[in-house]
């Protein structure tokens, strides 16, 4: 009666015998009567067919705009890239999609090389000495960060830039009111600069990490070396966080600058938009931390045959044996967006990321020249990677919506970033990658003409 | 076709010999090598195409890249046999069952991939006008309305990116009610012998201090001894029911009550929900909070270690401290996704009440990608395919509980049935073996070990946890051939102690691995300085 159950009539009644019980309920019996749903839940249907199924989802699907369908510019910790057709046959292998954590190496070993792989691209990319199997996303991979350097420097003070995304600070926020963190915070302004100097002032004695997005949240860019040097001095560490990885190939890497940890997103690789998740979050940092590094970790070793092998190492860090000990509760990974990721990497190569990044900076370069022509729109961003941010002169959000209406995407306010604040409503946020061509750019800027006319 | 049921046992004939002889390329016909991209690819060399113009000028500020990052590429063909390669090392439940107590290893039906990756679904931002995600917003507003319904609880947090993390969303939320109550002096959570380890992490990090309870000795949690502990110093009570012995807590109600009357709130690990779903109501039991984990018990992939989904269940006492965003659904039809502004004001005008939400638990909406697959997966089972998941978890766990009887020591199998999974101990071995030689000579019958060591209240536990996704012929093939490596374990047979013999590697060493760990790949052109050991 329903496909995804194997059990016929005939098995239950012969299980049942070889159990020695009458029915299924006295499988039951340790439920007490009172707690036992009798009926079936309530407004839910019968079982229906994959072609049922598949008309009720399709219908909800086709309620939403699509990202490959229309002039589409929005980016802020989610970008919009070309992944390769290979990605997603590969992650779609029953091997590596119906797998477990690879806690028997020696039937796991394709996950765990892979994993193996991924830690080392990942560390190169971002310029650490090493990198972990991956978090669940950008946003928790930046908290774990603060939490991390805290353990580190037994101090509890987090300055975080005004660049850094809104939900990545929200997310701290909510996090610190539980671990006695103190988070120092500030709103962006609309100038052409990230806020290197005021951090490097703030840092004091009491002063854990600094954390810094790079790009930041406008789409600017700045040289973070004498900030480490700045955190250094007073015995802090430097934490960088990356939501577009793709910048990697065309700028220098936090690591490169010293940064001492340096998380990201991972998802412009191999995993697609997908309404906000899953996603795959970065972790890498300098050697000597690797013990208070959260989440898992893939090392090389032999077998006892003295083959090169793989398998998950230092989990004494971790819940499943020092449970409230714990570096930190995290169970999961994100496996699969890991090994998109990984996919897309090994596709792409130095070569093909270097030849993609450039794409999408002459892609954003070209944009941001051509809207800052329209009429009472000023780029606020002077130097970018592939986002930017425009003074649009009026309020951004109802432009962003009016848009909409009109087919084009026009990227994201900030004024849904950042509610209340005044002085950012007039802002919106550019992302241009090479899914982007020069007629959606030319769509973009006639329609804001003719809207902030 | 013929399955010999009691078991193979290897026997060396003058072909083994020969098979055991080493060949040129290492490989053993279809198990392959493979080296790592670090070996074979180039830093040269791209596997995509790219059109389009070169930089004219750039803005990067002098911040361009001048050193090599060091990162290979391969062409599309070598990348496709790399990761083909490496996939078949691995064992997956479309290979076969795959009995991980706890973990819920269920058939992964396509049909749920097939709609993750509508264009409506997959190809659409986070930060799309609200508008234009209308379908998107309805994907999880629908989930969140069956798991309500499913769970007879008030609301649900939707957001949390996996059952740990839901976890922390539910201490979170009792954090923020008792906060909101005046009673933040409440430091203590009180967790089971046998939980999970996320449950202790999970309190401690939110600066609870942690106290066990002792099981009884038919499994449970021995309420009698919670009971006496309960006082003006404990937050909540974090339970795993059905529980990690496999073994539904009959008293959860009793013990709701008695938590409750005393000021503290439940918390129950809903990582066993399978076991019981549709035919018990959480909510019915005076749960306030228990994650729900899509990779479990609503079949979205685990995808070799994620990415999981944990959203949250809530009582309505716990239902104002959510974390952000949440959807909802007005009377015009439109959904509203409500984000950090407005929140207050959206809650008061159409719902009459004030949201005393504790924050935000990760950037966006939770893991819609899993939202799309349990909606498809629960939309296809209905009720009463649900309830069938439930009682043929059930039924299948029983059943090797008693296929087993004789062979292996289950501890609290005289106490009744068990719900989905069942537990033996390493009792009766011969003298020198463990728990870990049964998994390991599994892994040679060509099955993935069940859950080992794991939960701790059982002397080298083993946890087999079938699902209902397995035929009445998979289980006695299992059964036959755990029935014969435990007569060889019983029966000190050395060739266990080293297996596997038949697996792509032999046992792996990890204490070498963190002794020194290697995580990350280099030129050995630099190796790492071998200091003399």
């Amino acid at each position: 009666m329903m496909r995804y159950l194997p059990l016929t009539g005939h098995d239950r009644e012969a299980m049942l015998a070889t159990i020695g019980v009458h029915s299924i309920d006295d499988l039951f019996v340790d439920v007490p009567e009172a707690a036992r749903l009798n009926g079936p839940i309530e407004g839910l249907p019968l079982h229906a067919t994959e072609l049922q199924v598949e008309r009720h989802m399709t219908a909800l699907a086709r309620k939403n705009t699509v990202a490959g369908e229309v002039p589409f510019f929005l980016g802020c910790g989610a970008y919009r890239h070309h992944v390769p057709a290979s990605v997603d046959h590969l992650i779609q292998r029953g091997e590596f999609l119906t797998a477990y954590t690879p806690y028997q190496p020696e039937i796991a070993q394709g996950t765990l090389q892979m994993l193996f792989e991924f830690q080392t691209q990942v560390a190169r990319l971002l310029g650490t000495d090493v990198a972990n199997a991956s978090m669940y996303d950008g946003s928790t991979a930046c908290w774990e960060a603060v939490g991390m350097a805290r353990r580190i420097t037994r101090r509890t003070k987090a300055i975080l830039s005004s660049g850094l995304h809104p939900h990545y600070v929200s997310v701290a926020r909510t996090m610190a009111k539980y671990t006695g963190d103190v988070l120092e915070t500030a709103v962006p302004d609309l100038s052409a600069d990230m806020d290197l100097d005021r951090l490097i002032a703030a840092i004091d004695d009491e002063t854990s990490c600094v954390v810094v997005q790079y790009p930041d949240i406008l789409g600017r860019i700045g040289d973070l070396r004498p900030l480490a040097d700045a955190c250094h001095a007073r015995k802090a560490l430097l934490v960088a966080v990356v939501t577009e990885p793709v910048a990697m190939g065309a700028l220098k890497s936090p690591g490169e600058m010293d940064a001492d940890i340096v998380v990201g997103e991972g998802q412009s690789l191999g995993v697609g938009l997908q309404f906000g998740g899953p996603y795959v979050g970065l972790f890498g940092c300098k050697e000597k931390y690797v013990r208070q590094m959260p989440g898992r970790l893939c090392g090389e070793t032999v077998d006892a045959d003295g083959k090169r092998g793989f398998v998950l190492t230092l989990s004494t860090r971790e819940q499943h044996i020092r449970r409230e000990k714990a570096t930190s509760n995290i169970c999961t990974n994100s496996g699969l967006c890991a090994l998109a990721f990984s996919i897309h990497m090994t596709l792409l190569g130095e070569a093909g990321l270097r030849r993609l990044a450039g794409l999408n900076h002459a892609g954003a370069v070209h944009a941001a020249e051509r809207l800052a022509e329209v009429p009472g729109i000023r780029l606020v961003t002077e130097r970018f990677f592939n986002e930017f941010t425009l003074d649009l002169g009026q309020e951004a959000r109802p432009v962003v919506r009016t848009l909409a209406e009109k087919g084009v995407l026009a990227g994201v306010s900030l004024g849904r970033l950042y509610p209340g604040e005044d002085a950012l409503a007039n802002g919106l946020v550019v992302a241009v990658t090479e899914t982007t061509t020069s007629e959606d750019v030319e769509a973009l800027a006639n329609a804001l003409q003719e809207v902030l006319a | 076709m013929t399955i010999n049921q009691s078991g193979w046992k290897p026997e060396m004939t003058a072909n083994d010999t020969a098979a055991a002889a080493p060949t040129f390329t290492g490989n053993r016909a279809l198990m392959l090598e493979e080296p790592l991209i670090f070996e074979i690819g180039s830093t040269r060399t791209t596997g995509v195409d790219f059109a389009g113009g070169d930089v004219k000028h750039d803005r990067l500020g002098g911040l361009t890249r001048k050193e090599p990052i060091g990162l290979p590429g391969l062409s599309e063909p070598e990348t496709v046999r790399h990761y083909t390669r490496l996939s078949r090392q691995n064992y997956a439940i479309d290979l076969g069952l795959f009995p991980l107590g706890s973990c819920t290893m269920k058939h992964n039906p396509r049909l749920n991939e097939r709609m993750a990756r509508l264009p409506g679904f997959a190809d659409v931002h986070p930060l799309a006008p609200v508008d234009t995600v209308q379908g998107a917003l309805g994907v999880i507003n629908e989930l969140a309305h069956w798991l309500i319904a499913l769970t007879g609880m008030h609301g649900v947090a939707m957001s949390p990116k996996a059952g740990a993390h839901g976890e922390l969303c539910g201490i979170l939320a009792i954090k923020a009610a008792l906060e909101k109550r005046g009673e933040g002096h409440r430091k203590v959570v009180l967790v089971p012998e046998s939980a999970h380890g996320t449950n202790p992490a999970t309190a401690a990090f939110a600066g609870f201090t942690v106290e066990d309870i002792p099981a009884t000795a038919d499994g449970r949690v021995d309420t009698q001894a919670l009971e006496a502990r309960l006082g003006p110093d404990v937050a909540a009570v974090m339970i795993t029911n059905p529980n990690t012995c496999g073994l539904f807590e009959r008293d959860l109600k009793r013990i709701s009550d008695a938590v409750h009357a005393a000021g503290g709130y439940v918390y129950c690990d809903g990582a066993n929900f399978n076991a019981i779903v549709g035919r018990v109501r959480p909510g019915d039991l005076g749960v306030d909070a228990m994650h729900i984990n899509l990779h479990k018990t609503f079949s979205t992939p685990h995808g070799g270690g994620g990415p999981g989904s944990g959203p949250v269940v809530l009582s309505e006492a716990l239902s104002p401290f959510a974390p952000l965003p949440y959807t909802a659904r007005t009377a015009d039809g439109h959904i509203h996704l409500i984000e950090e502004e407005r929140a207050d004001e959206f809650a008061e005008e159409h719902f009459g009440g004030r949201l005393d939400s504790f924050g935000r638990m990760t950037a966006f909406h939770g893991q819609m990608g899993m939202f799309t697959r349990a909606l498809t997966y629960i939309l296809s089972h209905g009720a009463d395919g649900l309830r069938q998941v439930a009682e043929d978890a059930v039924l299948n766990a029983n059943y090797v509980l008693r296929s087993l009887e004789g062979t292996l020591d289950a501890p609290f199998a005289g106490a009744g049935p068990c719900m989905h999974e069942a537990l033996f101990s390493d009792a009766g071995l011969a003298q020198g073996f463990s728990t870990l030689d049964i998994a390991k000579g599994l892994i040679d019958e060509g099955f993935h070990p069940m859950t080992v060591y794991f939960p701790l209240v059982v002397h080298g536990a083993m946890l087999v946890e079938p699902t209902e996704t397995e035929s009445k012929a998979a289980l006695d093939q299992f059964v036959g051939a755990l029935r014969s490596v435990a007569e060889r374990a019983k029966a000190g047979d050395q060739a266990l102690k080293s297996a596997p013999h038949f697996a792509p590697r032999a046992r792996l060493d990890e204490t070498r691995a963190a002794r020194k760990p290697v995580l990350a790949w280099r030129e050995p052109a630099a190796p790492p300085a071998e200091a003399a050991e």
